[in-house]
C-alpha cells in the first residue's frame, strides 16, 4: 500500500487519495447529525415554534418598542418594606420566610400594559411584584395581579390572545372580530374574562388585593407537598373604582395616590395562602378554585417606602416567578416555565438598552421613609 | 507505561467532560428556545455548569502533572500548531463559559441556585449593562465552544480514519495499555 513513503506522507491530503475521500465522507456523516440536532433543539429549523423571543416580539408588536423598559407592566414604581410572618405558614412550607419573624422585601407596583407612558385611566389591571430576601441568602420573587384568574390556559393560547388584540395595520386599532374568534375558540378564556370583568375593581394600588394566579406547591419540613395559590389581601378598606376622567387628572392618578398614601404611613396586606385539595386543577390558571378552600393567613406585608425606578433598584430586578426558596416549588401549570423564560428575555433586552426616566416620579414634598436597598 | 497513550485518569476526565459539555451545549441552546422546557433545563444547566467548572480545574492540574503523549514525529508543524492551539482554546472556553455564566447571573442580581437552598455567591456587583454584555458573551462563547468541539471531533476522526497515526487511539482506546499498538508506520 503506502509502505516505502517518505516521513509525513500519511498526512498529505493532496493529491487526494481514496482513504482521504472516504475519511472526509465519514467525518461528514458523524458531524452532520450533531449539527442538525443542535439546530433542531435550538429552534433554527422550526421558525414557527413559539419561543420566548417570539412571545416578547409579540408584546413589542402590540405595544411598540420602548428601550430600557419592561416589555409588559412597563409603567411602575419601586417599593420597599418587610414581611412579618406569624408562623402559620410553617405547616405548609419549610421556607424560612414563613418562620415567625421579619423578612425584608422590595417590590414594584405597575399597570399591566407594555406602554411605559400610558395614562393610568387607560389601564385595567394592576400588579404587585415582590422580592423577599430570606435570611439564608435565598430569594422568593413573585408577581401578583388584581385579577382572580388568568385569561389563557397555555403559553400558546396567551400568544394567540395577545396577537388577537394587536392593532390592525389598516385601522391602528384591534380588530374586535379577531378577539371574538379567539374567545369563541377558547371558552375557558371567555369564562376567565367574565370573572376578571366581574371582579371588585379598587380605586388604587393600596386598597386592591393581588393574586398569584398560577398554582405552586409548598413543601414542609416533613416533605409533604401541598398545591397552593396565594394572595395579598389589602388591609386598607376597599373603595370601588368610579370612572376616571381622561386628560391630566387620569394620567398618573394611581401612582400619585399610592405615593400620597405611603407618605401617610405604612400600607399593609395579609399574605393568604389558599390550600388546594384533591381534584383542584393546578395546570389551568383560567379556573378559580372553589370559594370554600381553606385560606391560611401566614403574615403581613408592610410597605413603607416608595421611590422612582432607577439604577440598581426594582427597575433592574427580573421578578421571575420561578425564583423560589427551598420549600416552594412550581406546579404543573404550563404558564410558569413560560413566564420565567419570557421575563428572562424581556430582562435581557431591556438591561442592555439605554434608560429613560420613568413616567412615575416622587414629588419633592412627600416625606421619604427608610431608603430601599437595591439588590 | 505506554508513552503514546494518555493515562487512564486523563482519558476518564476527557470522556466524562465530553459527555457533560455536549449535553450542556444542547441544554443551553434548547432552553433559550423553549417555553415549556425552560425551567427544568435551567435547573440542570446551573449545577451541570458548576460541575464542569470544577472538573476543568481538576483536569488542568492533571494535565500539568501528566502531560499529553508526544505527537508522532512526522506530523507536519501546521498540524501540530492546530492541535496545540485548539487544545488551548478548548481549555480556555471550558473555563470561560461557566465563569461568564456565573458572572452574568451575579450582575443580573439573580440568586444562583444550584439545588434546593444551595447557592453560589455572586462574583460581580449588580449592574444591568454588565449583565447584558455578559449574557451576549455567554452565548457567543458557548457557540465558539460548540464550533471548537466540532473541529476537535473532525480532527480526531482524521487521525483515526485518514492519518492512522495512533493519535486517536491515544485518547480513545480502552483496556490494557499495550492493546493498542502506537503509531503504526506502514
Amino acid at each position: 500500500m503506502e509502505t516505502n513513503e517518505s516521513p509525513g506522507a500519511r498526512y498529505r491530503l493532496w493529491p487526494i487519495r481514496r482513504r482521504v475521500l472516504v475519511g472526509l465522507c465519514a467525518i461528514g456523516a458523524v458531524l452532520m447529525p450533531i449539527v442538525g440536532a443542535f439546530a433542531y433543539v435550538g429552534g433554527f429549523l422550526s421558525p414557527d415554534r413559539l419561543t420566548q423571543s417570539r412571545l416578547v416580539d409579540g408584546f413589542q408588536t402590540v405595544n411598540g418598542v420602548h428601550p430600557g423598559f419592561r416589555r409588559n407592566h412597563a409603567k411602575g414604581v419601586c417599593i420597599a418594606g418587610r414581611f412579618e410572618s406569624n408562623g402559620n405558614g410553617v405547616a405548609l412550607s419549610k421556607a424560612s420566610v414563613f418562620e415567625t419573624g421579619t423578612t425584608p422585601v422590595i417590590g414594584r407596583f405597575a399597570v399591566a400594559v407594555g406602554k411605559p407612558f400610558i395614562p393610568d385611566n387607560e389601564t385595567q389591571v394592576r400588579s404587585l411584584a415582590l422580592l423577599f430576601r430570606l435570611k439564608n441568602g435565598e430569594e422568593w420573587r413573585t408577581g401578583l395581579n388584581d385579577i382572580p384568574v388568568f385569561p389563557a390556559r397555555t403559553p400558546q393560547d396567551f400568544y394567540e390572545l395577545l396577537m388577537a388584540g394587536a392593532p390592525d395595520p389598516a385601522t391602528g386599532k384591534p380588530d374586535p372580530a379577531r378577539l371574538q374568534a379567539f374567545f369563541a375558540a377558547h371558552p375557558e378564556s371567555a369564562a376567565a374574562l367574565a370573572l376578571i370583568r366581574a371582579r371588585p375593581f379598587a380605586t388604587g394600588f393600596a386598597d386592591a388585593s393581588y393574586n398569584s394566579l398560577d398554582a405552586f406547591r409548598m413543601v414542609n419540613a416533613a416533605g409533604t407537598s401541598t398545591p397552593v395559590r396565594w394572595s395579598m389581601a389589602a388591609s386598607d378598606p376597599f373603595v370601588p373604582q368610579t370612572p376616571i376622567e381622561g386628560g391630566s387628572a387620569g394620567t398618573n392618578y394611581l401612582f400619585d395616590a399610592l405615593i400620597a398614601r405611603i407618605a401617610q404611613g405604612p400600607v399593609q396586606w395579609r399574605l393568604m395562602v389558599t390550600v388546594g385539595e384533591a381534584g383542584d386543577v393546578t395546570a389551568d390558571a383560567t379556573l378559580p378554585w372553589p370559594e370554600t378552600r381553606r385560606r391560611v393567613d401566614v403574615g403581613t406585608l408592610i410597605i413603607d417606602h416608595v421611590e422612582a425606578e432607577g439604577p440598581g433598584n426594582c427597575r433592574d430586578v427580573n421578578f421571575d416567578p420561578l425564583v423560589l426558596p427551598d420549600g416552594i416549588e412550581p406546579s404543573d401549570d404550563p404558564l410558569l416555565s413560560a413566564r420565567s423564560a419570557t421575563y428572562s428575555t424581556s430582562f435581557t433586552r431591556r438591561a442592555g438598552e439605554p434608560k429613560t426616566p420613568s413616567e412615575v416620579q416622587i414629588p419633592e414634598n412627600v416625606p421619604a421613609a427608610t431608603p430601599a436597598k437595591g439588590s | 507505561m505506554n508513552a503514546h497513550r494518555f493515562p487512564a485518569v486523563s482519558r476518564l476526565l476527557h470522556w466524562l467532560m465530553a459527555a457533560m459539555i455536549l449535553a450542556m451545549l444542547f441544554i443551553g441552546i434548547g432552553m433559550v428556545a423553549s417555553l415549556a422546557d425552560y425551567h427544568w433545563l435551567l435547573s440542570l444547566h446551573r449545577p451541570l455548569g458548576v460541575a464542569i467548572l470544577i472538573l476543568v480545574a481538576v483536569r488542568l492540574v492533571n494535565r500539568l502533572i501528566h502531560p499529553a503523549p508526544a505527537l508522532p514525529a512526522d506530523m507536519p508543524p501546521i498540524l501540530r500548531l492546530a492541535a496545540h492551539g485548539s487544545h488551548v482554546l478548548l481549555y480556555a472556553l471550558m473555563f470561560a463559559v461557566p465563569l461568564v455564566g456565573w458572572a452574568m447571573l451575579s450582575a443580573g442580581g439573580y440568586p444562583i441556585v444550584l439545588y434546593g437552598a444551595l447557592e453560589l455567591p455572586p462574583i460581580l456587583p449588580q449592574n444591568d449593562m454588565v449583565f447584558a454584555w455578559l449574557r451576549t458573551a455567554h452565548t457567543a462563547l458557548a457557540l465558539a465552544l460548540f464550533a471548537t468541539f466540532l473541529a476537535h471531533l473532525a480532527a480526531a476522526l482524521m487521525h483515526a480514519l485518514v492519518f492512522r497515526d495512533g493519535v486517536f487511539q491515544s485518547m480513545a482506546s480502552v483496556g490494557r495499555a499495550d492493546d493498542a499498538p502506537p503509531s503504526p508506520r506502514r
